[in-house]
């Protein structure tokens, strides 16, 4: 079943030279996590912005549950929930009380509330500091009560924007945990983050977005499989060559593409490609190797890797995600 | 846990307005001491020194203090309303965005905005009847006439409409780094320009600074004040001051809450 749909959202802010959003389409099921990756000012923000009532769109339709966030902005906010960027957390009262005073925002029953709150706290591992105001809690922590808080209502979409940007490590795999958690009961989520590995490791398919243009959507596999090979094999040699070499390199067998990187002289690599691989790459070292001394370049650097999901924004974009 | 999606009852647009009602109550409660400081110390040192010590020493005239305590009604009424409204708004708009909250609640942008008017208006009913016990504490007696108890009423709900208004407009334009020079370029004149410590009438003398006084909508609260507990000294007709301050209250909040959509929805 169908749960978010965005058509051709348009949204340009008064006195921008251009769109924040262009032109954005895509659709969300039931119980799916979707992830909007690009870079900061791609138009994340300003997608969730409109789904959330927030941002009004200049052009294109928006709808939750198949209500229209125009028509009905308050038929859609009875849906959702949302977590920000940074910390909106109500400071006159303690985390508890936040969580009890956003359920009854949203008509969740007094003694319901109660015994949520409750369980959500010890859920996200804050029951021991239910009664502190929200002042001096870190990041992680408020961001934690914040997703705490988002999920008192029972939201039938739950949007998350950039959640673990500024966290350290641990708290951002306590987050991420909880998030997995949610996915795995069946909570539809859209979370929009910079991040490649938070993309692919929580989301069932990612949009790339990139100058408020979705440029692609799939499954992070297929995203990463649309580049020429899931492996790559990373060569670096000792003095620069031409094409010649690189066209011997592509005719290796299980080599889709060969990408000419930036070399760096100073440290031995003047030379330096990255070969996209059907197959597995350590086959592969030593006939690249071969060739290499063919042209008599000597071997100095070899990195096996898997395409990732910024290689995917590269070969899109042509930049790197940050 | 199940977290997963339940459709909820639906919920009234009404309830969720006082839930968000019960939150602001709920905080100052818990607040109650520090609620009562801010919004009692300045009239009660208006009143003491003005109606009471000044007096006392013979600087003012016999009854001075009759004509004082209606004008420092409408000034509690009118700077309380404020207070209660500009300050959290700046605040909630600019750097704790607690209101974010809120604004996604089931319930339409107009509500968000209505509450905290309602709730400007509570905090400024108690300020104000708080008043009177300490007028009869500090003065001994305090004006009253029953049979003008609806002008008082009237007043009381004017002035606090008139302060909510004035409140939204600092609240959805001032910027959060500007609100400090905001509140004292706007509250010193509001609080001396609003015929609190004299009756309008009697500026007749100061000619401009009576025209000065009536672009002031405090004037009007005052007056309606004097006119409904001071019906001896002279003041401004209660109707004239109905009809002014309504059209301020309207004129208010209708570019204070086109200020707020415009703070809430990009």
């Amino acid at each position: 079943m169908e749960l978010v749909r965005v058509e051709q959202l348009v949204k340009r802010y008064p006195k921008a030279q251009v769109n924040a959003v262009d032109g954005v389409s895509f659709e969300i099921e039931a119980g799916e996590v979707f992830g909007l990756l690009g870079p900061n000012g791609a138009g994340k923000t300003t997608t969730v912005g409109v789904l959330t009532t927030r941002v009004r769109p200049t052009e294109g339709h928006a709808s939750i549950d198949g209500i229209d966030v125009v028509a009905d902005p308050v038929g859609v906010r009875a849906q959702l929930a949302v977590v920000p960027q940074r910390s909106n957390l109500d400071r006159a009262i303690s985390i508890r009380d936040n969580l009890v005073f956003h359920a009854a925002y949203h008509g969740v029953p007094a003694k319901v509330r109660e015994t949520r709150a409750d369980e959500l706290l010890e859920q996200f591992g804050l029951a021991d500091r239910s009664s502190e105001k929200p002042d001096f809690f870190s990041g992680g922590q408020s961001q934690r009560v914040m997703i705490a808080r988002a999920l008192m209502h029972r939201p039938k979409v739950l949007f998350l924007d950039e959640p673990t940007t500024g966290l350290d490590p641990a708290a951002r795999l306590f987050v991420w945990d909880r998030l997995r958690e949610l996915r795995d009961a069946g909570v539809t989520l859209l979370l929009t983050t910079h991040d490649m590995h938070e993309a692919a490791a929580l989301s069932h398919r990612v949009g790339i977005m990139d100058r408020g243009k979705l440029l692609a959507l799939d499954t992070p596999e297929a995203l990463m499989r649309s580049l020429a090979g899931e492996t790559t094999l990373e060569l670096a040699a000792d003095q620069p060559a031409d094409g010649t070499l690189v066209d011997a390199l592509a005719a290796l067998p299980g080599v889709e593409r060969v990408e000419q990187l930036q070399g760096s002289p100073e440290d031995g690599d003047a030379f330096r490609v990255r070969l996209y691989l059907s197959g597995d790459a350590a086959p592969l070292v030593a006939p690249a190797a071969a060739v290499l001394g063919e042209q008599g370049l000597a071997l100095n650097d070899v990195r096996l890797g898997t395409a990732t999901l910024e290689d995917v924004f590269i070969d899109l974009t042509g930049r790197s995600l940050r | 846990m199940s977290a997963a999606a339940v459709q909820l009852d639906p919920i009234s647009r009404g309830e969720v307005f006082l839930a968000v009602l019960r939150r602001d109550v709920y905080v100052t409660w818990k607040e109650l001491p520090a609620f009562l400081a801010q919004v009692i110390l300045q009239p009660l040192f208006l009143l003491f020194v003005f109606g009471k010590v000044l007096g006392s020493l013979g600087y003012t005239q016999h009854g001075y203090a009759d004509l004082l305590f209606p004008g420092l009604l409408g000034l509690t009424v009118v700077l309380t309303s404020i207070q209660a409204l500009a300050f959290p708004l700046v605040a909630e708009f600019g750097w704790t965005r607690e209101i974010e909250d809120r604004l996604p609640a089931p319930m339409p942008t107009s509500y968000v905005a209505a509450e905290k008017v309602l709730f400007a208006m509570l905090r400024a009913f108690v300020a104000t009847l708080i008043m009177i016990p300490i007028g009869y504490a500090i003065l001994g007696h305090v004006p009253w006439q029953w049979k003008n108890v609806g002008w008082f009423v009237a007043a009381l709900v004017l002035g606090a409409l008139v302060g909510a208004g004035i409140g939204l407009l600092i609240g959805t334009l001032v910027q959060p780094q500007r609100i400090n020079i905001v509140f004292s370029l706007v509250f010193t004149p509001l609080l001396f320009t609003g015929c609190t410590q004299y009756p309008w009438p009697s500026l007749a003398r100061l000619r401009w600074f009576q025209v000065i006084t009536a672009g002031n909508p405090m004037t009007y609260v005052s007056e309606m004040m004097r006119g409904a507990l001071t019906p001896a000294v002279p003041h401004i007709q209660p109707w004239i001051c109905l009809v002014v301050a309504l059209g301020a209250i309207i004129l208010l909040m209708t570019v204070g809450v086109r200020g707020f959509y415009r703070r809430a929805i990009d």
